[in-house]
């Protein structure tokens, strides 16, 4: 049995493995050097959560602390992957991806198609992103849907420590500009990680549970509130099959249609608002490929279109429940 | 009370926490002998069957087909016809109020696989029993030491037996130098150094057992008798196939058709073992090892080293095992280790005959070393 480490130590390790495998790998952010050097300090403290902590020592030169200024140090990061560097570049907060949107969507994403194929961009963004952390509608949200959108770039959302390590493997050695999106609640849990480095392919989706009743697709922290409900309604009888498309582009659309022709049903669990989501693009390409497999409505358990609440009490309302989930599902089992 | 015996969950392996009911194979009030299986379970991993380990009479059938319990809930209850029914019952009310199931945060219970430098590479392995003469279990291409998970337990009842995974394969270091069946049973001599074996029984399964061959050549005096389960290195035929797809195979829709050709019930080859072996054909270095292994075993799908004397000219006991419809590694091989091995052919079964006939496979095993 593997050893456990956190998701947060398994994407620490991915970046350590990956830079001492290629030292064309440079790792640009804010607060990387952050602490090294203060009185007391040996280390830097690795970012705001400490997510590349230890690793700006070990590979002298190649961790660079960049001034705040998400414009500048992205487009910096973008321009060095033309130019044969690997930049992984974190970006903190996903929310804060606006100021800099231009050098992803703009140029990042169309190099390859506008250079007639030759030129490459093997960037990564990483971000923090999702509810729970009690940081209000600025630190809060749930944006891979976004990127999604836009042709020329992959989008990942592990969402346990094994998928978080082999993603980002994969995303660094990807020769196009990968989002690499990490939901901030997610950072302590614990599973089984190999030591050594792995690769998982992208456009792969993981079955994280099989059931023949209900198929639920889910996204990043949700795949873990899915399984929760899948767990509670295996007591009820309800035996659903829980699918982590791990990547949202490229989508594994086969293996979703794969299993609603074997259950009829569809519950889409997605912590972002409702329109324009990916719930509703898998709802559109289910409904289109497999209708006639359908025996109900397809629900979508998503956030509601509001920005992210500061009230506690609000915030735990907005992020999509496994008791939401669980009565979605019972809604799609008896619906006649 | 003590005639009443109560049949549980039982835990294959570490990872196992419930196991599904899938039916019953005695009625209530059928008579039992020791070794009968009564009730058939299914874990993630695999299905298999709950055998009886004391005689008596099958008088419950607690949990009903489909019931899903946790490892160490009570399946039924066997015992002698004379025992009243209000006794039965009363151990069985007894028993519910009072079980409470590992919440599966207590992983320490059991023995856990370590690692072990040899010659500054690391192998994994796993070690159960204690004491007697100590066995060691090689598995096959591609395998590791969970191929064992139904096997290890049991044969480890009266003797230390370990598990290891060879060169390239699960756990234990990637490089497998020049991929021959010298150097990986170099590596087990290593191991044996390492861990303070003079010499041992070794099980093989597939090239498992062509390492412990080659190692019996090598080092005859560490070998004090040799179970060759569905060996190879016992005449040249192999499934190259099967082979070239098992290398070549890097997603689940192509793992899926060439890890079935391994057993007899298709239905086996679960999401679970299939994911599983992705995880680990992903590790860094696993694709260029099984390369190597295959390129110099078993290139242009025959197998390079024949070592079939081996087993013949030993002077130790030998037992072969084999499936009657193994599809990678032909049945007619069997007969290839020598006349004075001790041959059985388990009908109706495939290449992982361990896996699939476990209960019978161990018994055999433990009749052969007396």
């Amino acid at each position: 049995m593997a050893r456990k480490i956190t998701y947060q130590q398994a994407i620490n390790e991915a970046l350590d493995q990956e830079m001492a495998r290629d030292p064309r790998v440079i790792i640009m952010g804010e607060d990387n050097a952050g602490g090294a050097g203060a009185p007391g300090e040996e280390d830097a403290w690795g970012g705001v959560l400490g997510v590349t902590k230890g690793l700006f020592h070990k590979y002298p030169g190649r961790v660079l602390d960049t001034p705040i200024s998400e414009s500048g140090y992205v487009g910096a990061a973008v321009g060095a992957a033309c130019n044969g560097l690997r930049p992984v570049a974190e970006l903190m907060f996903v929310d804060f991806i606006g100021v800099c949107f231009d050098q992803i969507y703009n140029q990042a994403a169309k190099f390859r198609y506008m250079f007639g194929g030759k030129a490459e961009t093997p960037v990564v963004i990483r971000a923090m992103y999702g509810a729970g952390f009690r940081a209000a509608a600025q630190h809060s949200q749930c944006l891979y849907n976004m990127f999604t959108h836009i042709p020329g770039l992959k989008v990942v959302v592990p969402s346990n420590p094994y998928d978080a390590k082999g993603l980002l493997i994969q995303s660094i050695r990807d020769n196009d500009p990968v989002i690499f999106l990490e939901h901030k609640v997610l950072y302590t849990m614990e599973g089984e990680v190999p030591e050594e480095s792995y690769a998982i392919p992208f456009g792969e989706a993981n079955v994280a549970r099989e059931g023949d009743d209900v198929t639920i697709v889910a996204f990043g922290r949700m795949v873990n509130q899915a399984l929760t409900a899948a767990a509670a309604l295996q007591n009820q009888g309800i035996h659903c099959e829980v699918i982590d498309p791990r990547t949202t582009s490229p989508l594994d659309e086969d293996t979703i249609l794969e299993s609603v022709e074997k259950t009829g049903r569809l519950v889409i669990v997605d912590e972002s608002t409702p329109r324009c989501s990916m719930a509703s693009d898998i709802a559109g390409i289910v409904a289109q490929k497999a209708f006639g497999a359908l025996k109900a409505p397809i629900e979508q358990v998503t956030a509601p279109h509001v920005p992210v609440p500061f009230s506690d009490a609000l915030e735990d309302l907005y992020v999509p429940s496994p008791a939401r989930i669980e009565a979605a599902v019972t809604r799609v089992k008896e619906y006649r | 009370m003590s005639a009443i015996h109560k049949l549980t969950m039982p835990k294959w392996g570490l990872s196992m926490q419930e196991g599904k009911v899938n039916g019953w194979l005695k009625e209530i009030g059928e008579s039992i002998a020791v070794g009968d299986e009564i009730v058939e379970v299914e874990s993630e991993k695999i299905a298999g069957a709950v055998e009886a380990s004391v005689a008596g009479v099958l008088r419950r059938q607690i949990a009903a087909a489909e019931d899903v319990l946790p490892v160490g809930g009570l399946l039924g209850v066997v015992a002698d016809a004379e025992v009243p029914d209000a006794e039965i019952d009363a151990a069985v009310a007894d028993f519910l109020a009072n079980f409470t199931p590992d919440s599966g945060e207590d992983e320490d219970a059991g023995p856990k696989p370590e690692k072990i430098e040899v010659g500054g590479r690391k192998l994994r392995y796993l070690k159960r029993g204690e004491g007697g003469e100590p066995m060691i279990l090689v598995h096959g291409f591609g395998g590791d030491l969970n191929n064992w998970l139904f096997n290890h337990e049991a044969l480890a009842a009266d003797r230390a037996v370990y598990a290891l995974d060879l060169p390239g394969h699960g756990e234990s270091v990637k490089d497998v130098g020049d991929g021959s069946l010298a150097t990986l049973a170099s590596a087990v001599t290593g191991f044996m150094d390492a861990v303070g074996l003079d010499s041992a029984h070794f099980v093989g399964h597939s090239m498992g057992g062509a390492v412990s061959l080659a190692l019996a050549q090598a080092a005859p005096a560490r070998v004090k008798s040799l179970t060759l389960i569905a060996s190879a290195a016992l005449g040249d035929e192999i499934n190259g196939a099967y082979l070239d797809g098992f290398v070549a195979a890097g997603d689940r829709r192509a793992l899926k058709p060439v890890l079935t050709e391994l057993f007899s019930d298709a239905g086996l080859v679960t999401r679970q073992l299939i994911d599983d072996m992705l995880k680990y054909k992903r590790l860094e270095g696993v694709d260029a090892a099984l390369r190597t292994i295959s390129g110099t075993l078993f290139g242009n799908g025959r197998q390079a080293t024949v070592l079939a004397s081996v087993a013949g000219g030993l002077g130790k006991p030998v037992l072969v095992i084999w499936g009657e419809n193994d599809r990678i590694i032909p049945v007619a091989h069997a007969r290839a280790a020598g006349k004075d091995a001790l041959v059985e052919v388990l009908a109706g079964q495939g290449h992982m005959v361990q896996m699939e006939a476990a209960n019978e496979v161990n018994r055999l095993v433990k009749r052969f070393l007396g």
